[in-house]
């Protein structure tokens, strides 16, 4: 192990390593203790310049009830939802049959077709955002969740099938051989063999594409306007306009834009590290 | 079906043949129309005008011409600004690899509760780069935020970050490497446990060790965990809107513009919808990650030759 493990080094070490641990995470996550504390201040604290101190008194329940009852916030956390889980249900569904596709057969053009997958999936957005958007327009899907979540699943489905390739290509080959000797369809392989085996795969995917798509915000901003079809992260700043300078209101208001993804991390955590570090051992 | 024992079918017989690209169609046409074809739509508009609406009116290689300055035009003074940005973007963001690695040798010990710290030190990776963009600005807020209340703590004078043309780009770069450092941190975490153990005690009864044990003999063994922390944050830095949009909208005087959000701007914003002119540099910005994504695709090609 690397470094030398704790229990190995000096005694006055070990006790220095136990106090930094703390200091260093309040440092790495001040910006976003300062923003909590602002979410629980009253209104009068900034109005007399108590900016960073303790709040003079506990007005989380008012300004978090301001975000949810008197404002647009919960149409546009609707909107993330609606947006995020098709999506999610799209991207996995195409990407494990592709991925099955790529993993299992050998055919020509097999190698490109995935490269295809992976390069596509690198490319910059922008390049993408005049087509894409005509092609919504065209299609009467401008400024719906449906229109989102057609591109999103499109899109994700590179880094899904470059994903679902190789977890499958992992999997033991000799199960699938054995299938065929069977007899098996092919279809009841990837759904009665195939599929049971890739529940990790699907875990780990399911919560990094929730994440990736709840924080979308630059197809957000070109293909919806308005609390009809804008997710939270578009919303919001609609929202930051609605209490301008309000501080104690645009922060609860961010957290709460914030939290689903992260609820999600923390329930699922090791599901979303073994997602997000698929490659990084070999 | 390798035993093909009747004719039971044209389907039948070519079962291992057909069926991968059954599974493949759907998604290749959600790829296809989505992001394949669009690539090629925007180097085509690149070469028109047009408004979004109306006819296109074809102008050739005007806009680049416009853009890049070519004959007797000047550079858009916009895109060198941008580009120079985006430039510093690169660079700067690359801190994030040693930034990340550096965090996880921190924590890769096992004290009681280093879970929780792992996850707390991982967790702004999840946020949204809109609320980490907030986050960011309110701290930098030259009369409420806490940066000037530290700085002020250790009589510092207040700077307005964000307000300032020499110093905005670097704010806005410093808030992006938040949620990148933790990024680069996890792939450094997963990859330091996966350290060979009997090459470290190895190296260690050689006499091996600190910086030394690090450069030669933990780092080869990370170089996975490095290529993919390379990869995500060169992307990261060239897709770089959120943050910029977000925090300073492009200003003070245009002054943290990048090509990804020069593009944007140009194309639909209130300035107008000049769809050609941002295909342009939509095109250009292509063109450098293309650059990238080659060298990418290429080691990921290699390995696959040597997996097989």
């Amino acid at each position: 192990m690397f470094p030398t493990p704790l229990e190995k080094t000096s005694r006055s070490w070990q006790v220095s390593y136990q106090v930094l641990l703390p200091i260093m995470l309040i440092i790495w996550l001040l910006p976003l203790i300062a923003v909590a504390n602002f979410s629980i201040k009253p209104d009068s604290d900034f109005v007399n310049g108590n900016y960073w101190g303790i709040p003079s008194s506990f007005s989380a329940f008012e300004n978090y009830g301001k975000v949810f009852f008197e404002s647009n916030m919960p149409r546009y956390l609707w909107n993330s939802l609606f947006i995020t889980i098709p999506t999610v249900i799209g991207a996995v569904a195409l990407s494990c049959m592709a991925g099955f596709a790529l993993g299992v057969y050998k055919f020509k053009g097999n190698l490109l077709i995935f490269f295809i997958f992976i390069a596509g999936n690198f490319v910059p957005f922008q390049i993408l955002m005049v087509p894409v958007r005509d092609l919504t327009v065209n299609m009467n899907l401008y400024d719906t969740k449906l229109g989102l979540v057609l591109f999103h699943v499109a899109f994700q489905t590179g880094f899904c099938t470059l994903f679902m390739r190789n977890f499958i290509r992992a999997l033991p080959f000799p199960l699938i051989e054995a299938a065929r000797v069977e007899g098996i369809a092919e279809w009841k392989i990837f759904l009665y063999v195939v599929l049971p085996l890739m529940k990790p795969a699907l875990a780990a995917l399911a919560v990094l594409i929730f994440t990736f798509i709840w924080n979308d915000y630059f197809w957000a901003v070109v293909l919806t306007q308005g609390p009809d079809a804008q997710p939270v992260t578009a919303g919001i700043t609609e929202f930051n306009s609605q209490f301008r300078a309000a501080y104690h209101l645009m922060s609860a208001g961010s957290i709460v834009a914030a939290l689903p993804p992260v609820a999600m991390f923390f329930l699922m955590q090791k599901h979303f590290i073994a997602g997000l570090t698929l490659g990084a051992v070999k | 079906m390798a035993t093909a024992t009747s004719n039971r079918g044209w389907y039948k017989r070519n079962e291992i043949a057909i069926t991968p690209w059954l599974f493949l169609l759907p998604a290749m046409i959600f790829f296809a129309v989505y992001v394949i074809i669009p690539i090629g739509q925007s180097f085509w508009i690149s070469l028109h005008e047009w408004d979004g609406l109306g006819e296109k009116t074809w102008v050739g290689t005007a806009n680049y011409e416009r853009l890049l300055g070519w004959g007797d035009a000047n550079i858009d003074r916009k895109f060198s600004v941008s580009f120079w940005n985006n430039l510093k973007w690169l660079v700067l963001y690359l801190l994030a690899i040693p930034a990340g690695l550096f965090i996880a040798l921190f924590l890769n010990q096992t004290v009681t509760g280093i879970r929780f710290y792992k996850s707390m030190f991982f967790f702004p990776f999840v946020i949204s780069q809109v609320v980490v963009g907030l986050v960011f600005s309110w701290f930098y807020l030259p009369r409420e935020g806490l940066l000037n209340a530290i700085l002020g703590f250790f009589g510092a004078g207040p700077i307005n970050v964000l307000g300032d043309p020499t110093l905005a780009t670097y704010g806005i770069i410093a808030a992006g490497l938040w949620p990148q450092t933790a990024y680069c941190m996890i792939l450094y975490l997963t990859g330091l446990n996966a350290v060979d153990p009997e090459q470290v005690e190895a190296a260690r009864l050689d006499g091996a060790k600190g910086h030394k044990m690090l450069w030669y003999v933990i780092l080869p063994q990370l170089k996975p965990a490095t290529f993919i922390a390379f990869v995500v944050t060169i992307i990261g830095a060239l897709r770089s809107f959120d943050l910029i949009s977000v925090m300073t909208n492009g200003g003070p005087f245009g002054s943290t513009r990048v090509l990804s959000f020069y593009m944007f701007e140009e194309s639909l914003s209130e300035f107008g919808f000049r769809m050609g002119y941002g295909a342009s540099i939509a095109v250009v910005l292509f063109f450098i990650m293309l650059g990238f994504i080659t060298y990418f695709l290429y080691s990921m090609y290699r390995d696959e030759k040597g997996a097989r």
